[in-house]
């Protein structure tokens, strides 16, 4: 018999209960489960970032946490950030600044900067860098996203 | 990748959670922040039949002053809360140094103090900073406890003195001496990569600026952090001169590690950086003590 534990969590605003199976990475439910694909798995091991997500307003990553423990949790993914029509400040900068190429990378590096802005307002290009230095991005050589980095923040100061 | 199936358990108290290691006993193994563990149950090179999870556990996560004036830190307390913590940065300022070098915020926003130390990995930053600051372990079973210094809980790569049933609880960090400072220094390929070659110094100086006492640990270049029993040899009633310093990385290097070879080093550059990496973090940890 495969154990079912029954978790409550919320994700972008919605509240979920559903029965899982221990083993089931939480970047797996959320994908799989809730059919939210902009999270993304890469290295599935913790190492290359891509599956970055927001948990209870610390950025995390989903492929090495099983969905039991983020039961009782208050999620953020990709899809909380904006719609086509009304980006939010740091994927408008993205976009501006080319910070991305295949795009692979991008729902990562966009929950990890979110979160790093949220504390750091006005940060150098030495802690942008640091910032970032668990996202992997194998297209753009990093520049540009260090850019968007400063050029998001600068938005989002505008608009407070 | 997806990890093999296990049996589940959630306690809400450390006493369910001993009862749940008692109950399990080999089978059983502890989930704490799983920074580690689930990667490796994601390549299944682990596959425990059993996982005990801690995180809804809060009695385990703190962090408390001690009567010495040290700390006492829970063993589910997540790493970036001991690195940010305003009383434990002011007294003892080589912990938040030391913890900023594990991998990424993201790993530190999960992994914890306790799970790091029971892991044992050799080339991890938290068993090497327990070992510098000479930390005293809480463990824990069913109806009993005991103590065991940092020094005597690793014995090789990946393994602790820890029985199926105990826990580690409760990490003690004793306080610093006056006029005692730290340095971490590190050869790694990249930011909150793998060290090649890792040292962290603790030094105290007298009045008159002589050493009264030095611990220093090196980690990634053996199959545990190791202590240099010279460097206190050599230095203990001394100045700490360039040239002592010098003496000591040279020998720490030749005589006191066992570095390896691998894709990202040879045994032979590894003990080069151990010099090196031995003689800055000493030449630091002074510099900072006589402030």
């Amino acid at each position: 018999m495969t154990q079912l534990v029954k978790i409550n969590l919320t994700v972008n605003g919605v509240q979920y209960e559903r029965e899982v199976e221990p083993r089931l990475l939480l970047s797996d439910f959320i994908r799989h489960d809730l059919h939210l694909t902009g999270t993304h798995v890469g290295c599935e091991h913790g190492l290359c970032g891509a599956c970055t997500i927001i948990l209870d307003g610390q950025s995390v990553r989903s492929c090495i946490m099983f969905a039991v423990m983020a039961d009782g949790s208050t999620i953020e993914t990709v899809e909380s950030l904006g719609t086509p029509d009304h980006l939010h400040p740091v994927q408008e900068a993205f976009m501006e600044k080319h910070a991305l190429q295949c795009g692979f990378c991008t729902p990562g590096f966009l929950m990890t900067i979110v979160d790093y802005l949220g504390d750091n307002k006005n940060p150098t290009d030495e802690e942008i860098r640091e910032a970032i230095d668990g996202n992997f991005c194998r297209c753009t050589g990093y520049e540009n996203i260090v850019e968007a980095v400063k050029l998001a923040a600068q938005k989002m100061a505008a608009h407070s | 990748m997806k990890p093999a199936p296990f049996e589940y358990y959630a306690p809400k108290t450390a006493e369910e959670a001993l009862q749940n290691l008692t109950d399990l006993g080999y089978s059983g193994k502890v989930l704490a922040g799983g920074q580690s563990l689930i990667p490796a149950m994601n390549f299944r090179m682990a596959r425990p039949s059993a996982l005990v999870d801690l995180n809804k556990v809060a009695e385990l996560a703190y962090i408390k002053p001690t009567a010495e004036g040290g700390f006492a830190i829970g063993t589910m307390t997540r790493d970036n809360v001991v690195e940010h913590d305003a009383s434990i940065r002011q007294k003892m300022p080589i912990v938040a140094e030391t913890i900023g070098y594990i991998a990424h915020p993201q790993i530190r926003a999960r992994g914890t103090f306790g799970g790091a130390e029971a892991h044992a990995d050799p080339a991890a930053q938290i068993p090497a900073l327990c070992m510098l600051l000479n930390a005293k372990m809480l463990v824990k079973r069913k109806g009993s406890e005991r103590w065991v210094n940092a020094e005597d809980f690793i014995v090789g790569p990946f393994m602790t003195v820890l029985e199926p049933e105990e826990l580690l609880a409760e990490v003690v960090l004793p306080p610093l001496a006056p006029r005692t400072a730290g340095s971490y220094k590190q050869v790694s390929r990249q930011r909150g990569g793998y060290a090649q070659a890792a040292t962290i110094s603790l030094v105290s100086l007298d009045d008159r600026n002589k050493v009264k006492d030095v611990r220093c640990v090196l980690f990634s270049v053996g199959e545990t952090p190791i202590l240099s029993k010279y460097a206190a040899k050599v230095l203990v009633g001394n100045d700490a001169t360039t040239e002592a310093i010098a003496d000591v990385a040279a020998y720490v290097a030749k005589n006191e590690c066992d570095p390896g070879t691998d894709l990202h080093g040879t045994a032979e550059y590894r003990r080069q950086m151990v010099e090196v990496l031995v003689g800055r973090s000493l030449t630091e940890a002074v510099a900072r003590a006589k402030k």
